[in-house]
């Protein structure tokens, strides 16, 4: 952030006249332009997509450095803003929503493609250096003396001077972008949408009858308040469905068989020593005794503590 | 600082834009490549507007930028569509206008 700021105001503050052949300068596009070329050449060689748009930002963030120290400390924040924030996150969004794991083929489509647009790629960095590296430029003349009041001015000045009209249709081509995604991302509906009465009707009518009153939400006991215990039905025995159905494919829920052996354990220690050593559960919840199996026969009417109770 | 050395760099950076938008299948990683692309025009058009000392560059990068958020709205949207539809974003996938 020193160097930000050193920059910056090295940038702001150097004359006209001046070449702007500065140390400072130089020192942060030689950290910066590698920067920014490992991130090119990452995105281009990474194979999940992943990496590729991480790889990008890195370039992303670079670049807004090289602007703010190229007197352009707007652009560089709009760049910051536009293209690492808003950008970045749509790709990243877009690439959570299509699949991470979707990684590239290496299968060569079209044959020799590879080596072509090697080839091709090959003639156009020639080119572009062989223009870029002979061409005489001057030295910069620096924005001092077109941005007097500061680069922000300066730029508003001209963006709502002489280039209202670009802005103007600039306005008009985003308003049709927004509403072109929404045209291109809307879904026709094939069959009306159902009221609430209908949904109800449909799930009585179509669904086990058991389960109309809602299913079984996971059980809170002593021992796992947590999501991933199952409930208890009416007769001590889990419901294995009252557990979500992603815990389960996860692995990360206990089955009712565990459970079930878990509830007989304890069972047996509070048989043998009347629950000394856990007071807590008693207190808390008393559920850990109307748990057992053994104390499953007589509960029968006042189960009700799960909702499990009820869909029996 | 002379630009030519901003100059190679966005040479460079145009460079692999475009070889990642004519090497990689992967829809995403393309449409990300002409962003870098688009990048390193930005960073020539602003390295120019320093040197000749007149802020006309850095307005047209600006709009540049704003094109670019325009267009990656709309192509997102398209690659979502065309996902939905055929479960893939490869864009050899979406190859069905082909004879």
């Amino acid at each position: 952030m020193n160097l930000l700021a050193a920059v910056a105001t090295q940038a702001g503050d150097s004359p006209a006249g001046s070449t702007g052949s500065t140390t400072g300068e130089e020192i942060l596009f030689w950290i910066l332009a590698p920067l920014a070329v490992l991130g090119a050449a990452g995105l281009v060689f990474a194979r999940k997509a992943v990496h590729g748009a991480l790889f990008l930002a890195v370039t992303m963030v670079s670049l807004a450095f090289l602007y703010i120290a190229l007197e352009a400390p707007f652009l560089g924040v709009v760049q910051m803003v536009v293209y690492t924030g808003a950008v970045m996150m749509l790709f990243l969004f877009v690439i959570m929503l299509v699949g991470v794991d979707a990684s590239d083929s290496r299968v060569e489509t079209i044959r020799g493609q590879r080596v072509g647009a090697g080839l091709a790629l090959l003639g156009v960095i020639i080119l572009l250096m062989t223009v870029a590296g002979r061409a005489a430029l001057p030295d910069p003349v620096g924005t001092a003396q077109a941005a007097p009041d500061g680069n922000v001015y300066a730029i508003a000045d001209l963006l709502f001077g002489r280039y209202v009209w670009v802005f103007e249709v600039v306005a008009a081509v985003l308003i049709t972008a927004a509403v072109g995604a929404m045209v291109l991302t809307h879904r026709e509906r094939t069959s009306r949408r159902l009221t609430q009465r209908e949904m109800s009707e449909k799930r009585f009518r179509d669904a086990d009858p058991q389960q109309a009153a809602g299913q079984p939400p996971p059980g809170v006991y002593a021992r796992h308040n947590a999501v991933d215990t199952p409930a208890l039905l009416p007769d001590g025995t889990p419901a294995e469905t009252s557990i979500s159905p992603v815990l389960i494919a996860r692995g990360a829920a206990r089955s009712a068989d565990e459970f079930t052996i878990d509830l007989r354990q304890l069972g047996d220690e509070e048989g043998s020593d009347a629950a000394p050593t856990e007071p807590s559960d008693d207190s808390t919840s008393g559920m850990s005794g109307e748990a057992t199996p053994g104390a499953a026969e007589g509960n029968d009417g006042e189960a009700g503590t799960t909702d499990g109770g009820e869909a029996r | 600082m002379n630009p030519t050395s901003y100059l190679v760099l966005a040479t460079i950076l145009f460079t692999l834009g475009s070889g990642g938008v004519l090497l990689r299948r992967n829809a995403l990683v393309a449409f990300m490549s002409v962003e870098l692309m688009l990048n390193a025009a930005n960073l020539a058009f602003v390295a120019f507007a320093r040197m000749h000392g007149a802020l006309d560059g850095q307005i047209v990068a600006f709009f540049v930028m704003i094109i670019a958020a325009a267009e990656v709205v709309i192509g997102l949207a398209i690659i979502v569509m065309i996902f939905r539809t055929r479960r893939s974003a490869s864009v050899d996938d979406a190859s069905l206008l082909k004879l």
